[in-house]
Parts: structure tokens; sequence; C-alpha cells
């Protein structure tokens, strides 16, 4: 009836994953119940959960990254303790669960924490940017993200029930086979990862289509903000990658679901094909996570230099140059298999090739600073934490690169060192920076500066004390993945990462602390013009928030820099332009079958991974069921009046005037 | 929303008559950009340009993923593990009727598209279950062929290059057979609520996904039984 | 070494615009239109491209000229050891010699050593550290490592790749000893200890963590081989002992 699920698969037996789980548990119970009290249900299914909005699809993508950051920070948390302690010691994980650990870190923090809040980004603000309604497919855009939440479910799930994989973040063969790994985790990573991945794949068909065919009039390629070229690159790398991720997990599944032969050991199977096939999407998918963090960045310094961002084709050419040769490196994965030099040649310089598209980005950042008038808000003090963080990260890499120093360091905690100098000092940093930079805009309040500086502080110094001493210790020969260690003299570096960890700790706390006391001060930091950085791209024409329509009227781009241009005519002209026009527009209307096709997804996983065929059968006719219901609605858009769009429209102009009315005083005052 | 004719379809074809090789496709140069086609100068596309356009770039990732399932049966080729190979496995005649049949079905997709955009509901119905009869001949010779190899012992779990043949063909068959179920759904629509702008652009994106069916099964057809049979 | 060239002036240089364009500075030249200049563009795409195309060489001649597959330059011919990683332990095949140990490599001091290494059962990777170069051990293939030890040492060897539940203790000692001592001990090898077959080998495959180190005086020669073309079978997975709890199958080692 329940095929391999028996009340045994809960972990009675070990303290720690029931205790957490128990914990959470309570606390969603919790937030449930409370969430009914207060009546708040009607509200939730109609604003969010049935959202096509791509703001608030994009608020609840960051939302779920953010939450899922926290999870694998714990993780992380208790990799660095348990490494502290199980010197020459057992430490206070067991191998079974340490194991489980270190794979639920990576896997969570690439699909579920990073992956959601670069795409939450890349929801919030491309559509703003290029001064367009929506996305090209709103609908498929709530499925994407129900179907992420989907993924990130059924991997805490599995802290409950069953196990996670204990195979590390990249399940190889044939470690994952049947043989290797009888138990439940792999097939949780294999349905959470498989099911979160199709819903990216929808994404990254969404935003190539939206960004090459929903631009607003006079938008052409070259006028649009770094951000979007970012995000086209990242989703052309999405579509072309992600079906790799796909075809490879499926192989894996059949190989243990059916005995199949892809990666076994026996009957002809080949496991170096499983490595060929996941490196082949597993290093264009850090391009995916750091592209549009590079875009973040190139906003951020343009802005808050007051300045246009320097070089701005060469930056473009700089990206798509990126987004090609990413897709040629994946081979230094695997140098040490021995390959022969002349392969281990041609991806050695592949990969240092990339290293040529971001030096010169780095260099039109610092030079986009040269003759600005630079201002060190906390989006800003983020920038130079990356730019000192991410260089030395590109150097070690760089490093990592050349073969002879790769056979030394490969697997090491160098190599770990190393790419969380780039994941985080790049990725990371960035989203922090971008959560300062657009949430005054998502919610009409600004960020408390004094806890983000601090909040910055601490997680930069916290990086680099908890991870200087694994570059080293990684030179002394240390592995990755070590449950304990039997070397007296690695004891030291171990405590000083434990130390730097608790400095992260501390860096998390202000921001959480951030986030409460600017909630609370909210009418004190309320953003009343919608222009609160004196942006450049047409976002900043929105109020803040915008309303769900965006724009009044479709903005009419005349050059590069779309909201700096009309801005700089308002103020030569002191005055606005003429009051447009307002017409009555469409707009799609919400809808379920994002959160029901998750549902079934959720629930179809789940029956796989515990072999319940049945419960797999039904799930599989109610996701069709929600398409062909999806399919026979009448009404897709629904029109929102003349009157309304012109009232919204003319409290932002008036917010506009008020401002404009405070540049002439103050312009006055200056001359 | 129930406005019946179309104005950017039959503006494509006013243009395909006047400027054949221009159509949504104009360069720089010239003064006039068409609006509707999501070239920068003159707005977002219209929904008809979007939607065809978004449902190709999904193709060219489901042909991304069949690259894998290729590539992976050019590696595993060899790992036969003393069993059979591929010579054993092909069938000529059969693989040529089922050939025939999804070409076939492919030339009624595309009358079932000419008819809707006569707006026939009649003879687009009819042409569409001709194409998924066509289509269900195709997979249920493809079972067949399927049953009689498991029935001589020669299943998936017998080799490497089993397990990629069956895959390899296998997804094939899974997206017809999917193809299928949208198919059924699309007559229902059809004639349930006739010639909608939406239901127009899932009829252009069922014919972008059969045909592209069709291009990948020649694909399977040279490089796993044409090959196979001369190896 | 190379890089730092390179990356600390860009630092330098990154934090001095910072500070030098601040906002309160107000000093500074401010020019909100600047954003373009060919002379600095070409400047920034040269110092990377000729930085890559001095890496390149260097990557170049480097992958070549220390390629694990190649032989080390040396009058002697090399010590022959055949190397299987098994679940979690590492077993030396002496072919020369016809001895076998587990976790324990001895080996003459200043002679070159010619690994050839497979699996017996999942992906690892043999290294050791103070003698560099690791290279995986992978089912169905034999991947080549010379090595030398310049004087006679104990080191400490390493599985640089994860490879389950016993990981962290798949490690072995390295005892690099002048030629005459190792001599010595190949002949004591020989004098003690169980006989290694494909039967014993299969016992060995089981999966074991923590294993002290010990010889064999007697080795089937045509093991090394059948392993490493998997005519012997690859090692069983876990034998999950007492009740098994539903899909959370453990080994001895995860404990």
């Amino acid at each position: 009836m329940f095929g391999k699920l028996s009340l045994s698969a809960i972990p009675l037996d070990q303290p720690i994953p029931l205790i957490t789980s128990l914990v959470l548990i309570l606390t969603i119970a919790g937030v449930l119940t409370f969430v009914t009290f207060k009546g708040w249900w009607p509200y939730l299914w109609r604003e969010w959960i049935t959202t096509v909005d791509h703001k608030r699809i994009g608020i609840m993508y960051c939302l779920l990254g953010v939450v899922m950051l926290i999870r694998g920070f714990a993780d992380a948390i208790m990799m660095r303790t348990q490494q502290a302690v199980a010197v020459n010691a057992p430490g206070y994980l067991t191998p079974e669960h340490y194991d489980q650990i270190f794979s639920a870190h990576g896997t969570i923090m690439i699909f579920f924490a990073a992956m959601p809040l670069v795409i939450g980004f890349m929801n919030f603000v491309t559509p703003l940017q290029l001064g367009v309604r929506d996305v090209a497919f709103p609908t498929l855009n709530s499925v994407s993200f129900w179907l992420t939440a989907s993924g990130a479910l059924l991997v805490n799930v599995s802290l409950f029930v069953g196990e996670f994989a204990r195979t590390g973040w990249l399940p190889y063969p044939p470690l994952s086979e049947m043989t290797y790994s009888p138990g439940v985790g792999v097939d949780y990573y294999l349905w959470a990862v498989q099911i979160s991945g199709i819903g990216t794949m929808m994404t990254g068909i969404n935003f190539v289509t939206t960004v090459l065919k929903m631009r607003c009039t006079g938008m052409s390629y070259l006028r649009m903000p770094m951000f979007c070229w970012t995000t086209l690159s990242s989703s052309l790398i999405i579509v072309a990658v992600f079906p790799i991720l796909t075809a490879s997990l499926a192989m894996l599944t059949l190989d243990r679901y059916l005995g199949f032969h892809f990666f076994t050991n026996a009957a002809g199977g080949n496991p170096m094909m499983f490595w060929n096939l996941i490196w082949a999407w597993g290093h264009p998918e850090v391009y995916i996570l750091v592209l549009p963090a590079f875009g973040i960045f190139s906003e951020i310094f343009s802005t808050f230099s007051g300045k246009p961002l320097f070089g701005y084709r060469s930056m473009v050419a700089a990206t798509l140059f990126i987004c090609v040769v990413s897709m040629m490196t994946w081979l230094h994965h695997f140098f040490t298999m021995g390959s022969g030099p002349a392969v281990n040649t041609a991806f050695g310089i592949s990969t240092s090739i990339i290293a040529v598209g971001t030096g010169v980005k780095i260099y039109n950042w610092i030079f986009t600073m040269y003759g600005g008038r630079v201002r060190f808000d906390t989006p800003m003090l983020w920038s130079m934490g990356f730019i000192f963080t991410f260089v030395i990260g590109g150097m070690t890499g760089v490093l990592l690169a050349v073969p002879p120093a790769d056979f030394l360091t490969h697997n090491s905690m160098f190599l770990v060192a190393h790419f969380h100098n780039v994941i985080v000092g790049g990725v990371v940093f960035a989203l922090f920076a971008g959560l300062e930079y657009w949430f005054p805009k998502a919610f009409g309040f600004r960020l408390n500066q004094a806890w983000g500086k601090a909040a910055f502080w601490f997680a930069f110094i916290g990086f680099w004390v908890t991870f200087a001493p694994l570059y080293m210790v990684g030179m002394l020969g240390m592995t990755r993945r070590l449950q304990h260690l039997d070397v007296e003299p690695w004891r030291p570096y171990m405590l000083v990462a434990l130390l730097g960890i608790g400095i992260l700790i501390i860096g998390a706390a202000c921001q959480v602390i951030e986030l409460v006391v600017s909630i609370v001060q909210r009418d004190k930091l309320r953003d009343l013009t919608g222009d609160l950085w004196d942006g450049r791209s047409l976002e900043w024409a929105t109020p803040s928030p915008p309303p769900f329509f965006n724009f009044a009227v479709t903005p009419n781009v005349e050059g590069a820099e779309a909201y700096w241009g009309i801005k700089q005519r308002a103020i030569e002209s002191q005055q606005m332009g003429p009051e447009p026009h307002y017409e009555p527009l469409e707009m799609p209307v919400n809808s379920a079958v994002g959160f029901f096709t998750a549902f079934f997804a959720t629930v179809f996983g789940f029956a796989m991974i515990w072999h319940i065929w049945w419960m797999a059968a039904i799930a599989l006719v109610g996701a069709y069921a929600a398409f062909v219901v999806l399919a026979w609605r009448d009404k897709q858009e629904f029109e929102v009046p003349a009157e309304v769009i012109a009232q919204v429209d003319r409290a932002r102009r008036a917010a506009r005037e008020t401002v404009l009315g405070r540049l002439e005083h103050e312009g006055a005052v200056a001359s | 929303m129930t406005d019946t004719h179309f104005p950017s379809s039959i503006e494509a074809l006013r243009l395909l008559r006047e400027d054949p090789n221009r159509v949504g496709h104009r360069g720089h140069v010239l003064s006039s950009p068409i609006p509707g086609t999501g070239h920068g100068r003159t707005g977002p596309a219209n929904k008809r340009i979007v939607v065809g356009y978004g449902f190709w770039i999904f193709l060219l990732s489901d042909i991304v993923m069949f690259s894998c399932f290729f590539a992976t049966y050019a590696v595993l080729q060899g790992g036969t593990a003393g069993g059979p190979d591929i010579r054993q496995i092909v069938e000529l005649p059969r693989v040529e009727w089922e050939t025939a049949c999804l070409l076939a079905s492919s030339f009624t997709c595309g009358l079932s598209f000419a008819a809707t955009n006569a707006r026939n509901v009649l003879w687009t119905q009819v042409f569409l279950v001709i194409t998924g009869l066509l289509g269900l001949a195709f997979v249920l010779l493809e079972a067949q062929e399927f049953a009689g190899l498991v029935s001589q012992g020669i299943t998936p779990q017998r080799s490497g290059f089993l397990t990629a043949f069956f895959s390899l063909v296998g997804c094939h068959g899974l997206h017809v057979t999917a193809g299928l179920l949208w198919l059924g759904t699309m007559l229902a629509q059809v004639q349930v609520k006739g010639f909608r702008r939406e239901i127009i652009h899932r009829l252009i994106c069922f014919n972008l996904f059969w045909h592209a069916l069709d291009i990948i099964w020649v694909g399977i057809f040279t490089i796993v039984y044409l090959l196979g049979y001369v190896a | 070494m190379i890089m730092l060239v390179i990356v600390v002036p860009t630092i330098l240089v990154a934090f001095f615009m910072a500070w030098r364009y601040r906002a309160s500075n107000t000093t500074a030249q401010y020019l909100p239109e600047w954003s373009y200049s060919g002379r600095i563009e070409a400047v920034v795409w040269a110092i990377p491209i000729l930085v890559i195309m001095f890496l390149g060489g260097v990557i170049w001649i480097g992958s070549s000229r220390l390629d694990p597959f190649r032989p080390l330059p040396s009058k002697t011919p090399p010590l022959e050891v055949q190397v299987v990683s098994l679940d979690w332990k590492w077993l030396f095949i002496y072919p020369q010699q016809g001895i076998a140990t587990v976790n324990q490599l001895v080996i003459p001091a200043a002679a070159p050593v010619h690994f050839s290494i497979t699996s017996g059962s999942v992906f690892n990777a043999f290294f050791i550290p103070q003698l560099g170069s690791m290279i995986y051990a992978m089912p169905g293939m034999t991947s080549q490592l010379y090595l030398q030890a310049d004087h006679p040492t104990k080191l400490f060897g390493v599985s640089a790749h994860f490879s389950g539940d016993g990981f962290s203790d798949m490690k072995f000692q390295v005892h690099s000893v002048p030629p005459a001592m190792f001599e010595a001990w190949v002949q004591q090898a020989r004098t003690a200890g169980p006989t290694l077959t494909a039967a014993t080998y299969g016992s060995l495959a089981r999966q074991s963590h923590n294993v002290k180190p010990y010889t064999y005086r007697e080795v089937d020669a045509r093991l090394f081989s059948d392993i490493a073309s998997l005519q012997i079978a690859s090692a069983p997975g876990p034998e999950p002992e007492g009740p098994s709890h539903a899909g959370r199958e453990l080994t001895p080692a995860g404990r």
C-alpha cells in the first residue's frame, strides 16, 4: 500500500534531525494557525498564491531563497563545528549524518537558495527595466515558481521522513547507484532537483522570450540596462544546459528504478559519462548564477557613482563572451582523471579565458567610479566587498585551472575555499546588495542603513576569517568532506574557521534585525518618490511599490539609460511632460494552475521516492487535469479601467513634481 | 477577445506574398519597422509571435535533451556486455512503416493548419484526427517492436547498449504519446471553444511540436536504424 | 604568484577610485557623462588577454611536462605497484615481488615508482599530498602515476574523492625506506600473512573501514587485470545490519 514507506522511516533514533524537524513542523503549524486565525487565507490566495504578477512572483522567489539560505547556513554551521571538534575524535555527527549534511548544504545553496534569489531578481526587475507590464508568459511564470517551491519542500521533507542523499551535491555514480546507495536519499535528491529543474527551464524560456520580444517602444538591444543583458545571457544558458541536467538525472533515475545500465560498473555502463553530462550542466550553472550578479553590480556601480556604466558595449561583449565560453570548460572538474595533457591543456586554457571577460568587467566597474560622485550606501559597500573578494577568488580559480596545480589541490579544502570565494563573494554579496537596492522599490520603504552596514562588515570579515584558513589547510593536503580528521596540526585552522562562522552568524543576525527594525520603522523610512537612489533605469520611473500594471502608459525610450534621460529633461525644463492620455488596459487574470501543478508534482515526487505507484499515477492525472482546466478557462485577461490607471499615475506625478520642486529649490541655494 | 480574424497572421501572410524573405525579420536598414514583431523600435511583440517564439525556445531545449540521449547512445554503443548488438535489433521493414506513418502525420498536421488558417473547423478536425491516428499507429508499431524484443530477452537491463537504445527510442516514443494526449485535448478545445485567439496559438505550438518530433525521428532513424543496418 | 602582480594593483586601484571620487570629496572632478574611452578599453581588454596568453603557455608546458602518466627520467627501472581502491581501504599489489598490502605502502627511496590504479567499487582519488599529483581510481579503468620519494621518510596517503560513509578513514601509511630495507621487508612479507586469491579478494572487497595495515604473502598474478577489466564483479554495496530502517539503509561505517 505505501511502498517502502513505514514508520521506521522517521529517524526516531537520531535526535538532531528529529528535534530540528519537530521544531520546523511546530513553526509551520504555528504560522498556518496564525494565518487562519487572522483570516488572511483569502487575501493570500488571491493576492499571492494564485498571482501571475512578475513582481509578486519575484518577491516570493526571494522569500523562498532567503528561507533556504538560512537552512543551508545552518548546515554550514554544523559542518564547521563538526570539523573543529572532530580532530582525533569522532565529533558529534556520525558519518551517515555528516554526509547528508554536506550533500544537503550544496544542493540547497545552489538549487534552492541561490537560484531562487537570482531568478527572483530577474522576475522583479527585468520587466520593469524593459518598460513592459509583465513577462512573456505570466501563468507559466507562476508554474515555474511553484515547481521550485515543490522541490525545496521535498528536500526538507527528507529531514523528517527517510534521509537525504549521502553522495555529495552531485550524486556521482556508481556511489549513487542502487548497489552503493540503497536508501531513499538519492531518490529525494533526484526528484527534488528534477522538479525544480523543470521549473527553472521554463523560467529560462520565459525570460529569453521576454527580453528578446517584450521591450517597450524604443528599447533597442543596446539601450537595455546591463541587468537585462545578464538576464538574457543567464536565461540562454539555462535553456541550453538545463535539458542536460534533466536528461542526466532521468538516466540516473532509470538506473535506480528500473535497473538500467547508463552509469553502472557492470554490463557496459559508463560512470564517466555522468561526470561529463553533469558538469556540462554544472559549470554553466555557475555562470547562470554569477552573470545576473554581475548585472546587479553594474546597476549599483553606475547608480551610486552618478555616472553611466563605463564601456557599456564592451560590458555587453564580455557578458556574451562569458555566456558562450562557459559551456566549453566543464572538463576542468576532473583534470585528475588523466584525460591526457592535450585535453587538459585545452580545457585549462578555455577555463582561464573566461577570466578575460571577468577581468574586463572588473576594470570597467572601476572606471565607472572614475570621475563619479560615489555614495557609500549599503549596496555600494557590498559591491566594494565584492571586488576585493571576487578578484582573489578569480585568482585562485585561475590557479586551479592550471592542470599541474590542480593535481595537487583538486578536491581539497583549497577548492572548497575557492568556490565559496567566488560564489559567496560574487553571488551572495550581489544578492544582498540587490536586496538593499531594490527592497525600497518592492515594499515602499528602505532598509535601515546602520544595521545593513553592520551586517556587511560582519559578513565580510566573517567570510575571510572562515575561508582564509581553509585555503591554507587545503595547501597542506586536507581533502574535502572529511567527517573527522587525524592530523593534529590542522586543528588551529579549523578553530579559526569556526570563529569565522561565529562572526558570520552575527552578520546573519544583523540582517534579520535589519529587516525587523526596518519594518518597525517603516513610516520613517518610507520612499515617497519612487526614485530613492537617483536611479537611471526605468524601474525607478514607477512609484514604490509599483502598481500591478507597472506603467500607466508604456514608456517611449529615446536613448540609453531610459529614465535618466527623462529625468534630465524634466530637471532642465523644470516640469514634467504633459499628462498622457490614459487608456484602459488588459492584464492577465490570476491562475491557481501553478499551485495545483506543484502540489501534484510534490505528491508525485514523494510517491516515486517511496515507490507508492498508485499515488504517483493519481498525481500525474491530477497535474494533467490542472492543465486541461487551465486550457478550458474562458477569461484570460481582465480590463483595468482608465480611471484607475489615471488615479494611480496622477499620484505618482504629484510625488515627482514635489521632488522637482525640491530640486529647483536646492539648485537655487547652490547657485 | 472574441475577434474571429487575426490581424497578425493575416498581416504575416500579406507580407509573405509581398516580401517573401523578410517577414518578421526585417533588417535595420528598413525605415518602417513592422509593429508587433518585438524588434525594439515598435514595442512588445504581439501575443502570437511571443507564443511561437517561446515555443521555439522550448523546442530547442528539448532537442538539447535529445542530443544527450544521442550522445549517450554513441558512448554506450560498444557496451553490449556480450549481449546482442544493433544488428540483432534492427528490423527495417517495421521501422520503415513507422517512419512512413510519422512523416505522413506531419503532412496531415500541416494540412490541418492550412484549414485552421481558412477558419474551417471541420477540415481542421478531420486532419487532426488523421494525424492522431497515424501517430497512434507509430506508437503501436514501436510498442510492438519493443514487446517483441523483450520477449526475446532483449531488455534494457541486459546491457549498457540496450539501455541507451531503449531510452533514446523510448524517449521519442514518450514524446509522441504526450503529443497524442495534447492532440486529444486540442480536438476537444477546437470543437467546444472554436477558433479563439489562444486556441490558434496552441494549434501553432502543437504543429511546431509535431514537426520537431519528426525531425528527431529522422535523426533516430538514420543514426540508430540505418547506420545499425549497414553496420 | 603571476596573478598577484595583476590582482594586488587591481584591488588597490579599486579602493583608490572609490576613495578619490567619494561623494564628500568635492575637490575631485565630476564627469557625469564620461563613459567611454577607446584607449582605456584597449588596455582593459589587453591586460587580461596578455595575462591569459602567458598563462596559456604555462598551462601547455606544465600539462605535458608534469603529466602523471609520463615516466620519470631515471636510470633504475621503476618499481611496479598496482593499486585497488575498495570500500574503504586501499589494496597495494607488488606484481614483481608477488606480495600485497592493505592500507600500507612501502617503497624504496630515491627510486621511481609506477602505480597502476583502478577501483574495485566506487570512484576514489589516490593522493599522497607530500609526493604530489593525485589521480582518480575508477572502476573498469586503469590510470597511471609515476612518483618518487627522494628520501626515506614516513608519509600518509588519502582518498581525495568522496566515496561513502567510511571515506574519512580511507587512509594509508607510506613508508619510503632505503632500498636494502625494502628488500628485507619484501622477504619478511613473503613469509607471513594470508594469500590473496579471487576468493579472499571477495571477502576483502566487502565494506569495512578503519582497517589496520597487513600484508599478503602471495598474490594471484592475474588479480589486478581481472579487477580492472571488471572480470571480477565490483564490490557489493552496504549489507544492512540488524533491523533495517525504511529508506535509511546504514553501513557499519555510517554509525
